[in-house]
């Protein structure tokens, strides 16, 4: 920016200056804790709900506290966690997309035909993209249909539902179950990385970890902004270190960390990254708080809308490889059950609003947690899938009871 | 974008400057609503400029014309002089004129410097926002406009009183080079200590050489700030005053009675002063 304008030049009113002098640990305690009695409760609730449910399943039942089943776990929820992340995309922008679970059961039986020996059989990598683009593809349909023909996205999604459930019946209705033998392809969840190999992972995240966070420091200290305690990044730190240590160490007593949650490690950073560091993740934030100040700044809503949607089916794609990946086949069911209905829970059990313009990634991971925990540990306990769809829909039934109690907190303290 | 024109000394009223934007003849209907018929109107830098008219007397269309929301039906916009064709907000942008818009139109979930740069976020390398530097602007431009009841730039806007939205809207409005800044009822929803402060802002904005326009229905708001007035009436420009040469009761007439020169339909009407 040029400084042409007098509106421009900068008068160094001190008032303005240092907005918020670096404060203490203690401070920045108190702030958040005002900040969650105002109802911003963030990743709060799910933490507390991840404890009750370890504390009441290990009661239960002293085999959901081991390693074994900790692996099992991370296996569980990785399709979910996959697909979850493609719908907190969709639910910022305050629209729903119902069409994840066949659009993934499409991606599965695509990439069983292209891996037939007797068939297509081409390389696992090229099947694996050809799944993914024709998410990418069926998504954009659905945006385009949602955003220039004007239809509601819930019906646009509940028609795909139907639809695509109808194309995985087309594709591989005729051949039944396929049984999936490419390496890669079932080395998704069901290889493991090395001890070794992990710890070195674990320990080189850790230092890129906290080497962005100092690096932040430095350069807003630069610009004489504040920075916060340095306690807090300390703690910030160690509590990334203590955390993706404690993984590593407990899945190495078992089989170790399945390379499937290295796929979702990397994906979690980049979706992290697209949301709170790029102009297009800021623009859906800002479309789905409020499109038509979006529209005044010149946003092109339509183009943001249309994007969000072809990721969303993206990643639905990429859960059904990997769901495909840990059956190790794929059969003309492929998609359906509780696929859909898990995926969005899991985003909003994570703290995404159904209302837009507050998530993130990280909700669908911790979601996905919950619900496989649920899942898993009430399979433990023996308890028929009755049950198991009670206790789930209590569960999101629950988690939607906090965001909308917490936006009524928000609203009297005019955080709304 | 041409040179800028030489900025006057403060308060000036900008009377003797040429105009930054002039509109002649601008028509503008909905259908078989005619909004506007062709409207004169034009504000020079320095001045601040009110716009007044009774509800559905087309304040609120012509401002949307200018700022690239409806496109004109007829007549020309001039901008330095240059006839300019604007068919969307980001022409708007681009020649230097910004909205303040009614409703604001921030998203509450954002922050302030996010909103203040919306669709214009600065990158750094790998298609990286520079948050740092945007932070940095922002608070320097609220600095100098002298808003300091802001606590933290990074708290988001729903969390803003009426005043500092407003306060935050207009920051946004004047960071991009801007020289001509529209505002709309900007007191609209105000209580008393809060619509002072946006008076003082907007008498800075004339001050520091900015073509500002506010729409208002408060004639105490427009005698407090403005320079110099234009009455629309039933879409059409019905007078111009300078302020300081004029009473409330001869602009309320105006707002009500106002003469109509020109009759949609009949081409070119007889022109008569008002």
């Amino acid at each position: 920016m040029s400084a042409a304008a007098p509106a421009n030049t900068p008068a160094p009113t001190p008032a303005a200056a240092t907005t918020a002098a670096s404060d203490g640990l203690g401070d920045h305690a108190r702030r958040w804790w005002a900040d969650v009695r105002a109802g911003d409760l963030g990743s709060l609730p799910i933490f507390i709900g991840l404890i009750i449910i370890a504390i009441v399943f290990q009661s239960q039942n002293d085999r959901f506290l081991t390693a074994g089943n900790f692996v099992n776990l991370i296996v569980q929820s990785a399709a979910f966690i996959a697909i979850g992340m493609g719908i907190v995309f969709v639910l910022l922008l305050g629209e729903i997309d119902l069409s994840v679970g066949y659009v993934s059961g499409v991606a599965g039986s695509l990439t069983a035909l292209l891996l037939l020996p007797d068939g297509a059989d081409v390389p696992a990598i090229v099947a694996i993209a050809a799944a993914l683009v024709a998410g990418a593809a069926i998504g954009t349909l659905h945006g385009v249909l949602i955003t220039k023909v004007g239809i509601p996205s819930f019906v646009v999604t509940l028609a795909g539902l139907i639809a695509w459930n109808g194309v995985v019946l087309l594709l591989i209705a005729d051949r039944g179950t396929i049984v999936l033998q490419d390496d890669l392809v079932v080395g998704f969840s069901n290889d493991f990385l090395s001890d070794a190999t992990a710890w070195i992972v674990a320990l080189v995240a850790v230092a890129v970890y906290a080497g962005l966070l100092l690096n932040e420091r430095r350069v807003r200290s630069a610009a004489s902004l504040p920075t916060g305690p340095t306690s807090l990044t300390a703690l910030r730190i160690v509590a990334f270190a203590v955390l993706l240590l404690a993984v590593v160490g407990i899945a190495n007593q078992d089989r170790g960390i399945p390379f499937v949650l290295v796929v979702l490690a990397v994906l979690f950073l980049g979706w992290t990254f697209v949301l709170n560091r790029t102009r297009f993740g800021r623009h859906v934030y800002a479309v789905g708080g409020s499109a038509e100040a979006a529209r005044r700044a010149g946003i092109d809503v339509d183009r943001v809308k249309i994007a969000v949607f072809a990721i969303c089916s993206m990643m639905a794609a990429l859960g059904g490889i990997i769901l495909a990946s840990r059956l190790r086949s794929v059969d003309p069911g492929a998609g359906g059950g509780q696929i859909l209905l898990y995926s969005i829970a899991a985003a909003v059990i994570g703290g995404t609003s159904l209302f837009g313009g507050r998530g993130n990634v990280k909700s669908a991971v911790l979601g996905a947690l919950v619900i496989a925990s649920i899942d898993n540990g009430l399979g433990l306990l023996g308890l028929s899938s009755g049950t198991k769809f009670v206790v789930t829909g209590l569960v999101l039934l629950a988690a939607v009871t906090v965001d909308s109690v917490s936006r009524k907190g928000r609203a009297q303290s005019g955080r709304a | 974008m041409n040179a800028a024109p030489s900025l006057p000394g403060h308060g000036s009223g900008g009377g003797g400057l040429p105009p930054v934007l002039e509109l002649k003849g601008v028509s503008k209907s909905f259908g078989a609503v005619q909004a506007l018929y062709q409207v004169d109107f034009r504000v020079a830098p320095g001045q601040v400029m009110a716009l007044v008219g009774d509800n559905g007397a087309g304040k609120s269309t012509l401002i949307k014309c200018v700022a690239g929301i409806h496109p004109i039906s007829d007549g020309e916009i001039f901008f330095d002089g240059q006839p300019v064709s604007i068919s969307g907000p980001k022409d708007a942008g681009r020649l230097g004129i910004e909205v303040v818009y009614q409703d604001l139109a921030l998203a509450d979930n954002l922050d302030v410097v996010q909103n203040m740069f919306l669709g214009r976020e600065e990158l750094s390398s790998l298609r990286r926002m520079n948050e740092t530097s945007m932070e940095k602007q922002a608070t320097d431009t609220l600095a100098s406009l002298s808003v300091t009841t802001i606590r933290s730039v990074r708290q988001t806007v729903a969390g803003l009183s009426g005043g500092q939205r407003q306060s935050v809207a207009v920051a946004k409005a004047v960071m991009w080079n801007s020289k001509v800044v529209i505002l709309d009822e900007p007191t609209a929803a105000l209580g008393v200590a809060q619509t002072r402060q946006v008076l003082d802002l907007v008498r800075r904005l004339g001050e520091q050489g900015l073509a500002v326009v506010i729409v208002s229905h408060n004639l105490h708001d427009v005698f407090e700030v403005a320079d110099s007035v234009t009455v629309l009436r039933l879409g059409q420009n019905v007078a111009e005053y300078r302020v300081a040469d004029v009473t409330q009761t001869q602009i309320v007439e105006a707002i009500t009675a106002g003469q109509l020169t020109k009759v949609p339909g009949q081409a070119d009407a007889e022109v008569v002063t008002a």
